[in-house]
């Protein structure tokens, strides 16, 4: 499947933190084209399995990438047929005035996030930012109608579609961590053409905006050896300090730090370099905001690697990122799990 | 059920101490059980043996409290918040410590403005007039809690402690009112949830069961001018969507929904946006375990008069008992 | 002065970067142990066989200590970093530090006192404000020195001073870890799992995942703890105090000691006569947090050296706490079965 329709698919696809049963069906299908295996568990987690060659000793490596996006949530369905709400995951409330969102009750309603117009605001009311708990969802229907079919608890997607900006630079919402999603569909890809002598678990967890737990449940099933967590980082962005933004096309972003293994990233970066695959680097003092943070303590411990797509403009709805650093990143994973030969274990030596 | 819960509330248990309240939790249901034991951080479990899925039902045993840290010349004591305590809830409170002895909370009075009390400028005053006095009769580490009592008003009750000694008696009840059940039932008190959820944690672990549901206390929003919340007291227990700790797994809340329906209980749907249960750590041992909340609305939650419903709390056990009585289909 | 505690701090070991100090804990350990061994997260456990029972018993110390890590070399060679651990950008300002493997000389400056306006004084500076110098002219000459992800230590010189006190760098907690080889020295009853952790300052990453492996049914935790008994703190906040003996903790941030191994500790101090203080606050974390959740729970109970102003390139301790520490761990190990 091509990888930017992929990425599409996935973006017009429901699945808040919690509410990944969709989202986690489309991408079970997709992976059951290049995995051997393929399952599900209670928490829809995707777990897909690909092996080549089999043998004793090989290492058994866990790809994480999160498919559940940021959102929000019905808090109360008022009289007057307003929604009010609150937010799953980390939603920056600048971004909601006049917004469409969609209100997936008994039926999905298009909704619209009220903007009270420039002209019916009084004194310093503009130079305040709103805030999520006085904005209210206007669906369109009187409360009465609404009634049964939009309940507290339903959750709220933003409609925001993949877009082509221009070439290889698409936007959307969800990106974060869909994107990633992509990353491991062309690692599969890539792996498919190489030979290689590992378990692989390309795993699509959830509720990791909301404290990555599904790496934490994943990660004690499939007792991994080495584990890699793909995940987003921010794209240079004109209004960002330089030194914490990355170059959208300088090829994906490797991290360093205590959250990741020395030895392991540092083999990661020579199949990096041995394939002329460009590659960042960014430094991260202490756990990461990702599923690494998760992978890295579980059970007896498991040496991880961070690898990062530059984002821009992360957790609004025009997340922007750049389809040939997906690709790479596809090419550099693909490459460092087939190298994993005899002597894999020597490169987590401390 | 009332006289079981002004038991309860009035028996002593912080987190971390749990010993006393451990004791009388054993007393009123080890007949209704095959079994309890406790394990080493102080969990008891009660477990009603059966062949199919194994289910765990938890409420907490500990309350939140005050740990004395120093004890000053004069012998006032200076004291740590063991859970979640406030300052706005405790000024000029009673409190009390495990033998008994009787304390009031204050502040330095010399703060103008009440936003500026935090909790290292408050102490406990026991009545003693010098250190000695004070050192004979209580220690570093000791805990005090609030002692407001038990009363009664309008089908309401109010206490300390009702979060979660409610739910504690919902469990109780629950054991004792079920007459046969497909599953194998483990009625879990909880330690140290008020800490951080830590009794749950090791318990789900050693238990690995098929399915959690946390019995513990929520919020309302029904007071006056209170934050939106759509949680109102007397229009029956509470099914968990989301808190801070646990998005409630779709299948636990589809299931509690379904068997409130049959069993003709009223119910509503919660989103707790502040505060965690049990559930929490339930959910992510191991593998993960589908796990969900049942919640009892409550009033002044975390102050020395945590008000419940009565209505609420026998709608509580109707809902736990069907869910326990018929089949789980996941 | 005591030569060990001398390497043991001045070694590097910034979380995440605990080669250094692994390699000497690992030479003296081996000495003392049955057995030396490394586990995923770099932890490293000593294991010593019991004469009798195989009841398994944990002693933890972490390894690590809060530092820096350079992130961002700038086109003009000073370097820009991040805080690993919690420290109070206040103690960083006009301090030195070492970088690297090759232990490169930084220093953290900051405008000349004559160019600042007069309130510039009073403001806070924030960590991102701050920046190291390494000499270099350009981003070029720098790369030669460090690279990107280099960590950096306190550049803290080890010495005794004043009255029986030590002054250091990583007190909090390479005191622990020297507890930890002197109680060693004895063999026990039971197995002892002697771990010296990874990763505690940043966020008690290691001590779960060794618990996780060893499954002891008991751990005691050593740590340097903070100690506040210095001008302007209020007596009731100043949690232990110098000289006081071992600080037994009831309850901090992160754990409530198991009650029964605490009145076991204190009565042990009271029949060695080994004097002891009960800490006198709620606050800190320490491994014990990671270790009593694990698996189906563990006991763990917390005893602490105390140290004034831990987690800055200066503390200081008392050798006398330090030693008595060292015989109530002892002590309390000895008399279990």
């Amino acid at each position: 499947m091509d990888t930017k329709d992929f990425l599409s698919e996935l973006v017009n696809t429901p699945g808040i933190s919690g509410y990944e049963e969709s989202i986690s069906l489309k991408v079970s299908r997709v992976f059951e084209r290049y995995c051997d295996e393929v399952r599900t568990d209670a928490f829809y987690n995707v777990y897909g399995k690909m092996t080549d060659q089999v043998g004793e000793g090989m290492p058994k490596v866990m790809l994480a990438a999160h498919i559940d996006e940021i959102g929000l949530m019905v808090k109360e369905v008022c009289e007057d047929g307003f929604l009010r709400f609150v937010s799953v995951g980390g939603v920056d409330q600048r971004i909601l005035p006049g917004l469409e969102v969609i209100v997936h009750g008994k039926e999905n309603l298009l909704g619209i996030i009220g903007a009270k117009p420039p002209h019916l605001q009084i004194g310093d009311e503009a130079k305040k930012a709103l805030e999520m708990k006085d904005m209210a969802i206007d669906v369109g229907f009187s409360g009465e109608k609404l009634k049964g079919v939009i309940n507290v608890g339903d959750p709220i997607t933003f409609k925001s579609p993949l877009t082509t900006l221009n070439g290889t630079i698409v936007c959307g919402k969800a990106l974060d961590d869909r994107a990633g999603a992509a990353i491991l569909l062309e690692t599969m890809k890539q792996l498919k053409e190489l030979r290689f002598e590992a378990e692989v678990y390309f795993v699509a967890t959830v509720q990791e905006e909301i404290g990555t737990r599904g790496a934490i449940i994943s990660t004690f099933r499939v007792m991994p050896d080495i584990g890699i967590a793909i995940d987003v980082t921010h794209g240079d962005m004109p209004d960002a300090p330089k030194e914490e933004t990355f170059s959208m096309d300088k090829g994906p972003v490797i991290a360093i730090g205590p959250n990741m293994h020395p030895g392991l990233t540092k083999k990661l970066m020579d199949i990096a370099k041995e394939h002329g695959i460009e590659y960042l680097v960014e430094v991260e003092a202490g756990p990461t905001g990702t599923d690494a943070r998760a992978i890295q303590i579980s059970r007896s411990g498991v040496p991880t690697v961070l690898v990062q797509l530059p984002l821009k403009y992360m957790h609004t709805t025009v997340e922007t990122i750049n389809i040939e650093t997906v690709k790479k990143a596809g090419m550099l994973l693909a490459r460092f799990i087939s190298s994993m030969k005899e002597g894999w274990r020597e490169w987590m030596n401390y | 059920m009332k006289e079981l819960l002004k038991k309860l509330v009035l028996c002593y248990g912080p987190a971390g101490n749990e010993e006393a309240i451990r004791d009388c939790i054993k007393e009123e249901i080890k007949d209704y059980v095959d079994e309890v034991k406790v394990d080493v951080l102080g969990n008891l479990i009660a477990v009603k043996r059966g062949g199919g899925k194994k289910v765990m039902l938890a409420a907490h045993m500990d309350q939140i409290g005050f740990m004395v840290t120093y004890i000053d010349e004069k012998g006032f004591i200076r004291f740590s918040r063991v859970g979640g305590i406030f300052v706005q809830n405790s000024i000029n409170s009673k409190v009390v410590f495990k033998d008994g002895l009787v304390g009031v909370v204050s502040y330095e009075s010399e703060i103008e403005d009440i936003k500026d009390v935090k909790l290292d400028k408050m102490y406990i005053d026991i009545g003693t007039k010098s250190r000695e006095e004070t050192e004979k009769l209580v220690k570093i580490g000791d805990v005090a809690v609030y002692a407001n009592g038990f009363a009664e008003s309008n089908g309401r009750y109010i206490a300390q402690a009702m979060d979660d000694r409610a739910g504690c008696v919902l469990l109780i009840e629950t054991a004792k009112r079920l007459k046969s059940s497909p599953h194998e039932v483990y009625f879990v008190f909880t330690v140290q949830e008020e800490l951080g959820v830590r009794g749950a944690k090791t318990s789900a672990y050693a238990l690995d069961p098929h399915v959690g549901i946390a019995v513990d206390v929520t919020l309302t929003g029904d007071t006056p001018k209170s934050k939106l919340m759509a949680v109102r007291m007397g229009e029956g227990p509470a099914i968990k969507v989301k808190d801070v700790l646990i998005m409630a797994h779709p299948k636990v809340k589809e299931l509690m929904i379904t068997r409130a329906r049959e069993a003709g209980v009223p119910y509503q749907m919660e989103i707790l946006e502040a505060g965690g249960t049990d559930a929490g750590a339930i959910h992510l041992t191991r593998k993960g375990i589908p796990s969900g909340v049942l919640s009892i609305p409550t009033r002044y939650v975390h102050s020395d008069c945590e008000m419940v419903d009565a209505g609420d709390m026998e709608n509580g056990v109707k809902l736990l008992l069907k869910i326990l009585e018929e089949e789980i289909e996941f | 002065m005591d030569e060990l505690l001398k390497r043991l701090t001045e070694a590097h070991g910034v979380s995440g970067d605990e080669g250094e100090i692994r390699e000497i804990l690992k030479s003296e350990a081996a000495n003392l142990a049955d057995e030396v061994s490394i586990d995923r997260m770099g932890n490293l456990v000593a294991f010593k066989k019991g004469t009798k029972s195989g009841k398994k018993i944990m002693l933890c110390a972490h390894m690590d200590e809060v530092g820096l890590i350079i992130h961002n070399i700038a086109d003009n060679g000073i370097l820009k970093f991040s805080t690993v651990g919690s420290i109070d950008p206040r103690v960083l300002i006009s301090k030195k530090v070492r970088i690297g493997k090759k232990k490169q000389y930084g220093i953290l400056g900051l405008k000349a006192i004559h160019l600042q306006e007069p309130d510039e004084r009073k403001t806070v500076v924030k960590t991102k404000q701050l920046y190291i110098d390494i000499g270099a002219k350009s981003k070029d000459e720098a790369l030669k020195l460090v690279n990107l992800g280099d960590y950096a230590a306190f550049d803290t010189e080890y010495l005794p001073f004043g009255q029986g006190r030590i002054k250091g760098k990583a007190l909090d907690d390479r005191l622990g870890c020297s507890v930890l080889l002197n109680a060693l020295k004895c063999r026990y009853p039971f197995d002892l799992y002697a771990c010296f952790t990874t990763q505690e300052e940043v966020g008690i990453r290691g001590a779960g995942v060794a618990a996780f492996n060893i499954k002891p049914s008991m751990a005691l935790i050593v740590e340097g703890t903070t100690c506040s008994d210095v001008p302007g703190v209020d007596e009731h906040m100043r949690s232990t105090r110098l000289g006081k003996g071992p600080a037994i903790t009831v309850m901090d941030a992160t754990s409530y000691s198991n009650k029964d191994m605490v009145n076991k500790i204190i009565e042990t101090a009271i029949k060695e006569n080994i004097p002891y203080q009960m800490k006198q606050s709620a606050a800190g974390g320490n491994d014990a947090g990671a270790i009593h959740i694990s698996g189906e729970g563990i006991k763990t109970a917390v005893v602490s050296v105390p140290c004034r102003y831990i987690h800055s390139p200066n503390s200081v301790a008392d050798m006398n706490d330090y030693y008595s520490t060292s015989r109530l761990v002892e002590a309390f190990l000895k008399g279990c079965e």
